[in-house]
């Protein structure tokens, strides 16, 4: 095993598949000299050359040229900087890189990546700092990981570079900045697409955490398990498809939900767990879901709105003592 | 250029089977037979012949919501049409097992890598095959098959300023017909000429006659030989014009009597045939036998759609992912 950065993790990733697979590529802004901001990309220029294509600012052309080369033979990966910058190339992700394998028959594969940075908690206000799990959820055809730990980050981009069909990776700018570090294999490992990990095994409270908030409700546990309360922190990894069963195994052990989700309420990924705990496995509840979200407003710039705009222990500690009096 | 006999008569069949693939679907629309809806590509035929004749097997096209007859001028005139009508039936029997329609044919084993219908994409697509084709050191080219329309699209420049500045395998052909859907580009663009636009990507900017099949070959086969060179992009415009509506069912309120009767009397087929004739390449008889084995061919089509069963039930949820 050896210890490693989140940030490191994704680069090694990338590294590792780009030297397996010739076809693999990488389109973004800045990628070359830079590795992309925050540099998943870093020194990948120097070790393979015109694989690694500066695009400029051009989203649409970058996600119908990775359809377009996934269906001819490469295995493009796509840096979208931004979670709110996937809206700028939205039709061309929903339609040209995901339906059309459905619309050619089966035909058609499209092997393609597309990377984002998404989250709170940098003073990068209302455009750089979203989430948007929700909205991209509702797009058959496409695969989410959000990975929450060096160990996932480093498994998930190698399963999402291998997959046959589109995914979308969102990684947490505040685990990339992050100095912490997670252990890791040092021989080569895949994390599976669509198996969520149970994080921390607990029996009062099920908590449903994504990305970052991962690492919230595991600091909200430690917390509460002083007073008595036991959280069981359920990881879902994947997105989507999403790991039904290991969530509903998870509820029907604590009788509990809680789903913290850093995005506004409305149509989150935390609406769509709800959702599916309601229709599928009602019958283990013994109280009613919580969910532990941002409000529906943009991000906020101060870091004294921001602070209060994002989810945080204190939140889901309210929300599960809610639960449990 | 010389063009050698036998293509120029390829290139005539080519068009006739379109013209009279279209009209049957019209007919069939008319009738009720085709679900959603139609968009033909009668009048323009010369186009996608004169393009299509200068490619390999292997070398990809993307085409838009208009692309009947670039599917069937990349398949060539062996192309079976059966599969290509089950499809805009929506049968079973379907090229695309009836979940693409009219508007989303697709058919990577002769290089029709999708026919898309939000504008702009089978450039951007277009791109990314003229990458593969790049990257992988083949010597293939991609054409995309856009409108005049595209060409207000953020995709259209990103897509063309992507190609060039990786001076990619791409040519670019915009059938210039003067309207998308309804509008006519005197009314959405400044500048109507639309080859102009090629200079602000540092590309060359042609203009060919759209229904003139010859010169629409000459340009192509230029292009193509500078994009297998590894010279880059060119953009191609085919200046054309539509017999029919936008889709079937349009009144074309919005053209004059006029204008429609002008773009009748350029009609590529018998333009073409005249000059055929006049050349000696075939006779008035010889045109007329391939004209009836295209209808024989196109009914052969149409009863084989006819006959083939609905999808099954459970074809909704195959092909999401691989």
């Amino acid at each position: 095993m050896k210890e490693i950065t989140y940030l490191k993790a994704i680069n090694e990733a990338i590294d590792e598949e780009m030297a397996r697979d010739p076809g693999v590529i990488v389109m973004g802004q800045d990628v070359r000299k830079w590795g992309a901001p925050l540099g998943v990309f870093k020194d990948l220029y120097e070790k393979y050359g015109e694989r690694v294509l500066d695009t400029g600012i051009s989203e649409t052309a970058m996600v119908g040229a990775a359809a377009g080369s996934a269906a001819t033979g490469l295995r493009p990966i796509v840096h979208i900087m931004f979670g709110e910058f996937l809206g700028v190339c939205m039709s061309d992700i929903r339609c040209a890189l995901t339906k059309t394998r459905y619309m050619t028959g089966g035909k058609t594969k499209f092997p393609a990546t597309i990377m984002t940075y998404t989250g709170a908690g940098r003073s990068a206000a209302g455009e750089h700092s979203a989430c948007p799990y929700g909205v991209m959820m509702a797009t058959p055809g496409l695969k989410i990981v959000a990975p929450a730990t060096p160990y996932d980050a480093k498994g998930l981009t190698k399963a999402a570079i291998r997959e046959d069909n589109p995914v979308l990776v969102f990684y947490h700018v505040g685990l990339i900045l992050s100095r912490d570090t997670g252990l890791i294999p040092e021989e080569e490992y895949i994390v599976p697409i669509g198996q969520a990990a149970i994080k921390r095994e607990g029996s009062d409270v099920t908590v449903v955490a994504i990305g970052l908030m991962v690492h919230r409700a595991l600091a909200a546990a430690d917390r509460l398990q002083k007073e008595g309360i036991s959280l069981e922190v359920v990881d879902p990894r994947t997105l989507a498809p999403l790991d039904k069963p290991t969530i509903i195994e998870s509820l029907r052990k604590t009788g509990r939900l809680v789903i913290m989700d850093e995005e506004p309420k409305t149509e989150s990924a935390s609406s769509e767990i709800a959702a599916i705990i309601a229709e599928e496995a009602f019958d283990y509840l013994d109280a009613p879901i919580k969910r532990v979200c941002a409000p529906d407003t943009p991000i906020p710039f101060s870091q004294a709105l921001e602070r209060e705009w994002m989810p945080d222990e204190a939140d889901l500690i309210r929300a599960v003592k809610e639960l449990v009096s | 250029m010389d063009i050698e006999k036998k293509k120029l008569l390829d290139m005539y069949r080519m068009m006739v089977r379109i013209r009279l693939f279209e009209e049957q679907m019209a007919r069939d629309f008319a009738d009720g037979k085709i679900p959603g809806f139609l968009h033909l590509s009668v009048g323009q035929e010369a186009n996608a012949a004169g393009v299509c004749a200068n490619l390999r097997e292997d070398d990809i096209i993307t085409t838009n919501h208009r692309g009947h007859g670039h599917v069937i001028a990349k398949g060539g005139n062996g192309y079976s049409l059966a599969p290509l009508v089950a499809e805009i039936y929506g049968k079973g029997t379907g090229l695309n097992k009836g979940k693409a329609g009219s508007q989303h044919l697709s058919d990577l084993d002769i290089g029709v890598l999708v026919a898309e219908g939000i504008q702009g994409t089978p450039l951007t697509l277009a791109v990314g095959a003229a990458l593969s084709a790049k990257l992988k050191d083949t010597d293939q080219v991609a054409v995309a098959f856009i409108g005049d329309g595209t060409l207000n699209t953020g995709r259209f420049h990103e897509g063309m300023n992507m190609a060039s500045a990786w001076k990619l395998p791409l040519i670019c052909y915009c059938e210039n017909n003067i309207y998308a859907e309804t509008t006519s580009i005197y009314e959405s663009t400044n500048l109507t000429d639309l080859t102009s636009r090629a200079a602000a990507f540092g590309v060359p900017g042609v203009a060919v006659d759209g229904n003139d099949v010859m010169a629409v070959y000459e340009a192509t086969a230029e292009a193509v030989a500078r994009a297998r060179r590894g010279d880059g992009v060119t953009f191609i415009e085919g200046r054309t014009c539509r017999h029919r509506g936008h889709f079937e069912g349009d009144a074309q309120t919005y053209r004059t009597r006029k204008e429609r009767d002008e773009c009748l009397k350029r009609d590529p087929i018998p333009r073409f045939r005249a000059r055929l004739i006049e050349m000696g390449a075939f006779t008035e008889r010889g045109s007329d036998s391939i004209h009836r084995a295209a209808l024989k061919e196109v009914a052969a089509a149409v009863k084989f759609a006819l006959e083939s069963p609905e999808p099954p039930p459970e074809e909704v949820l195959t092909d999401v992912y691989a």
